[in-house]
């Protein structure tokens, strides 16, 4: 395949970026989104360019670090995959593929692709926890969890903190991850005890750091890669009444 | 702000009850129920909690729409693909104009009654009929419930999420019923001016 890249390049967080087009030859179908960015980076590099800097780590879809914005969808137009495991199969010869960091204000450019998501790490800091030690695992009968809620708790902790719901939601709203975060621990014996305290500080953290308010566009549903429901929200926003 | 817009929502119907009333050839009913509406000491109660309701959810409205704008202060070069509800993405646009209807809508009967703008209070009925008699009137009249429909639309269904009501079979009922009510209850009032306007 031979596609046309738009990149935003940009050289640090003050800088003022802009769109690079690069023409990318013999792309195969069987590489990922990222190894296909690895072969333009190998190419800038050979021709003493400064490569296209973006975050990666696992390249398995487990991270989270991978996010970014292509073609209009956090993480490509897949449903439910990162990223790292977009394959090019997905895209037609002479495609232009547009390629544009996270937009948000809690996550300031740092170069190119690569976005500051510390926010997202202070939400979890505020309360995302249990602050007692737990010790070694219960004798399993001594805690009885149905399993509807153990399931549900599951499905909301498989949450990578990615954040292409903010990306996705049209007001920048970091609701779909709290509310994966409060349901992983609202929906389990060990997690009640603190959730008054817990869905207070997170939610004051997430107003504090700039991110929008969710009016239920359901965007973020649709683009996160792990298919964390709306369900979710709702039970964030029983749980916030529920302590005050 | 969802608690403020149920309450409008369910005030909804009631004005529209009221309404078909401006059908009768008989001026009196609606005069009547216009007077009952002013003067019952429930309903006056009733009637500020409903101004509250409309300034809490305008002022909420704008402050929670400003924030999600500073949210993002660069935009995307492509603009976001997500299949998402397409009412969702203009509701402070639906609103504002529901909010020039009902500043309109003030001037000829509300504040009419409160002395501030002159007129007879005593007979709405002949005000109504006269005003549905002007065309341009109309066509303003339709458009905003049009919009209020579409502004009712997602705003049923976000107000339930929005208060935490969201389950595997209750919310798709939720939604017909939002599909049903942002039809019916512009559809009626559009009924009752298009009747005056055309046939009477």
């Amino acid at each position: 395949m031979n596609l046309t890249l738009k990149i935003w390049r940009q050289k640090d967080t003050k800088s003022k970026g802009k769109f690079v087009t690069y023409k990318m030859p013999d792309v195969s179908p069987e590489m990922s989104f990222l190894e296909m960015l690895d072969a333009l980076n190998h190419k800038l590099i050979g021709s003493g360019d400064d490569p296209v800097a973006f975050e990666h780590d696992c390249r398995e879809g487990i991270c989270g670090s991978c996010g970014m914005y292509i073609n209009g969808h956090p993480h490509g137009p897949v449903p439910a995959v990162t990223t790292c495991l977009l394959s090019m199969r997905h895209f037609s010869d002479g495609d232009t593929i547009t390629v544009e960091p996270w937009r948000a204000k809690p996550f300031p450019v740092i170069k190119d692709l690569i976005v500051d998501r510390s926010a997202m790490d202070q939400i979890q800091i505020a309360g995302g926890f249990i602050s007692v030690n737990t010790g070694a695992a219960p004798e399993a009968n001594s805690i009885l969890v149905p399993k509807k809620n153990s399931e549900e708790a599951f499905d909301s902790a498989v949450c990578i903190g990615c954040g292409a719901c903010v990306a996705a939601c049209k007001n920048a709203s970091a609701m779909l991850f709290v509310s994966a975060r409060i349901s992983q621990y609202a929906l389990l014996p060990q997690g009640k005890v603190e959730a008054r305290e817990r869905v207070r500080a997170m939610v004051a953290k997430m107003d504090e750091l700039g991110f929008g308010n969710c009016s239920n566009t359901g965007a973020c549903e649709a683009e996160c890669p792990k298919q964390i429901r709306l369900v979710n929200i709702a039970r964030l926003n029983r749980e916030y009444y529920k302590a005050y | 702000m969802a608690l403020a817009g149920l309450f409008l929502i369910l005030f909804l119907p009631v004005h529209l009850v009221i309404n078909f009333m401006l059908l009768k050839s008989d001026p009196l009913p609606f005069n009547k129920a216009a007077q009952f509406m002013a003067s019952f000491p429930l309903i006056r109660i009733i009637e500020i909690v409903l101004i509250s309701a409309i300034l809490i959810h305008i002022f909420y409205g704008i402050y929670i729409q400003l924030v999600n704008w500073r949210a993002r202060p660069v935009k995307y070069a492509v603009q976001i693909r997500t299949k998402t509800s397409f009412f969702s993405k203009f509701m402070i646009w639906t609103g504002a104009t529901v909010f020039i209807f009902l500043v309109i809508h003030f001037f000829n009967f509300y504040f009419m009654r409160l002395g501030l703008v002159q007129g007879n209070p005593e007979d709405f009925y002949s005000v109504a009929h006269s005003l549905f008699k002007i065309p341009a009137y109309n066509y303003i009249y339709l458009l905003c419930f049009i919009l209020l429909g579409l502004h009712l639309y997602h705003a049923i269904i976000s107000a339930f999420q929005t208060i935490g009501l969201n389950h595997r079979l209750w919310t798709p009922v939720v939604k017909a019923f939002a599909w049903i009510y942002a039809i019916i209850i512009p559809a009626g009032f559009a009924v009752i001016s298009i009747t005056i306007w055309q046939f009477r």
